[in-house]
């Protein structure tokens, strides 16, 4: 894990960077959020109000300061991949991990989303694990995936 | 053949993440060509080539430019790459395949206007996106067309990733401007315009990603002979976004008055499973919803206005008849209510109503004024909204009720 300080050395200490770094600082943490005291760290550091900080993290879908899964599991629920049988992965989803959207699954490991389109419709139904996109998707596709996960853990 | 391939015309033929790939397939001679010409006759290229902005809006490009080439002092380029509008991908397919392009049309336009720093705005779902862009600069800026003293003409242009959140509405120019300048992308009331206070109160030039790739074929081959391409309204090509239950989805480049009929029949093979058109939505959801029967009309912004509505990105989302108009209305205004910022009245509360009158009609709870107050209040928003989001959210309620009206009626408790 890199510390917030390391982050908060790269940018210059402008307001302008505030996404930024509450970004790459929330990409690189196990649990995908920034704590309170991540943020009374970043005001004291860029010298603006945690209240703004808070309100810039609330406004944002992709920042969080609940903390999340180590996967983060996004699925797509737009109309391109809707018509694609986007609810069966969902559901298969809901199946497998046993939690619902905006949950967290009691191990930590996984949280559930439905998120909005992830600009893949050509290979629609397709949903997002942290960084990387999977598109083309079926259940029996998604459950595979979910059960290598698990495994490369345990 | 009804493809063209002007801004398309490198995708898989070259390495993307190699410049000298670029160069050897004419890549920076559109901007060798450019500092050897004075900046208005630039701008002067773009009005010949009546080039409207790819983003949705078409708005024609050579006005903004021009705007900004007529302020002073410190000013910005801003490459809109917050494609959040579901439906689409050909922004991030042009990162993908061609991102030096677009970096080489950004320069251009920052030679012709003297503006020194530019951004690129890159939803945050694009991670890889984000990552060619990042070494894409960082090449350019090696082989000298970026940074200082571009190409010894003496002129400078930085430029920055910058990252979004998770928020449609930041595709919106000024919230988009908000964001950059680290802030909730909350959007402001219009004039002024970017082109005069964009960021931190400086004149700001905000295009879409396929605007400026089309800017070195325009500078490199003459404006006059992009204007032959396409319809006298809407000039040069345009890359279509196929989606939705089409054999072959994918991405398209067309001259503009082609069909959509032949962007889903000929390109996209037809239906899958043969089954029939029940509709088909065009731009994403703030788009309008058409039926099968008017499918005969071409791609061209002038036709599009018909239905007010920014529907010139340029995607087709077709579906079949297992779906219901309200299926698909249903969830493109819960996506509004989701990604409304809260700033304006009539988008907050509004979308929420909207959500609530078309599950009225699903349960079959819906009388005939329900009919009448779905009307009236997708004509306020779309009246009174602050911003592109609330004024466009409901043209796919309005075509709805035009085109699709006994739907409606079917569904209506007497």
């Amino acid at each position: 894990m890199i510390l917030l300080r390391e982050i908060l050395a790269k940018y210059p200490k402008e307001e302008e960077y505030l996404i930024e770094i509450l970004l790459e600082y929330q990409t690189s943490k196990k649990n995908h959020y920034i704590s309170e005291k991540d943020v009374n760290e970043i005001s004291k550091h860029l010298d603006i109000p945690e209240s703004q900080i808070c309100s810039v993290i609330s406004f944002y879908s992709l920042l969080s300061m609940v903390p999340k899964g180590r996967y983060v599991v996004q699925v797509c629920h737009d109309v391109p991949c809707f018509v694609n049988e986007a609810q069966s992965i969902y559901d298969k989803l809901v199946e497998i991990l046993g939690i619902e959207d905006g949950e967290t699954t009691e191990d930590n490991l996984f949280t559930l989303e439905i998120t909005e389109c992830l600009g893949c419709c050509n290979e629609a139904p397709a949903m997002r694990i942290n960084e990387k996109v999977y598109t083309g998707l079926t259940p029996t596709k998604v459950e595979k995936l979910i059960l290598d996960l698990r495994g490369e853990i345990k | 053949m009804i493809e063209m391939k002007v801004v398309s015309k490198r995708f898989g033929k070259i390495n993307p993440l190699s410049i000298d790939s670029y160069i050897k397939s004419e890549g920076y001679q559109a901007l060798e060509k450019a500092v050897s010409l004075h900046p208005t006759k630039i701008i002067e290229e773009i009005e010949k080539s009546k080039i409207r902005g790819r983003g949705g809006a078409g708005f024609p490009a050579h006005i903004k430019v021009r705007a900004l080439s007529q302020e002073s002092g410190q000013k910005f380029i801003v490459c809109n790459a917050d494609e959040g509008e579901p439906g689409n991908f050909k922004d991030r397919m042009l990162m993908e395949n061609d991102p030096h392009a677009i970096l080489e049309g950004m320069i251009i336009i920052a030679y012709a206007t003297g503006a020194d720093r530019g951004y690129i705005y890159i939803r945050g779902e694009y991670q890889n996106a984000i990552k060619i862009m990042r070494a894409t600069i960082k090449s350019a800026e090696e082989n000298r067309f970026l940074g200082n003293n571009i190409l010894d003409r003496g002129f400078n242009f930085n430029i920055e990733i910058r990252s979004g959140a998770g928020s449609y509405v930041c595709g919106e120019e000024f919230s988009m401007i908000e964001s950059i300048e680290g802030k909730p992308g909350r959007s402001r009331t219009k004039p002024p315009f970017p082109t005069e206070k964009g960021i931190h109160n400086k004149p700001t030039l905000i295009n879409n990603v396929e605007t400026f790739a089309n800017f070195p074929h325009i500078i490199l081959n003459g404006g006059a002979k992009f204007a032959k391409i396409g319809t006298p309204s809407s000039t040069g090509t345009k890359l279509i976004s196929l989606s939705g239950n089409v054999k072959n989805k994918g991405l398209y480049e067309v001259p503009f008055g082609t069909s959509i009929r032949d962007v889903i029949f000929t390109l996209g093979k037809g239906v899958k499973n043969n089954r029939a058109i029940k509709m088909v939505q065009l731009g994403g959801a703030s788009g309008p919803i058409i039926p099968e029967y008017m499918l005969d009309m071409s791609i061209d912004f002038d036709r599009f206005e018909t239905f007010d509505s920014k529907t010139g990105t340029g995607a087709i989302i077709v579906i079949d008849d297992r779906f219901d108009i309200f299926d698909i209305l249903l969830i493109n205004m819960k996506f509004f209510v989701y990604q409304s910022c809260g700033k304006c009245t009539p988008c907050r509360e509004g979308h929420t109503q909207i959500v609530n009158l078309i599950n009225k009609f699903i349960n079959h709870r819906a009388s005939e004024k329900d009919l009448m107050s779905l009307e009236n209040l997708a004509n306020v928003i779309q009246q009174t909204s602050l911003c592109g989001l609330g004024q466009t959210s409901m043209t796919s309620i309005i075509s709805s009720l035009r085109y699709f009206r006994d739907d409606f009626f079917a569904k209506v408790r007497y």
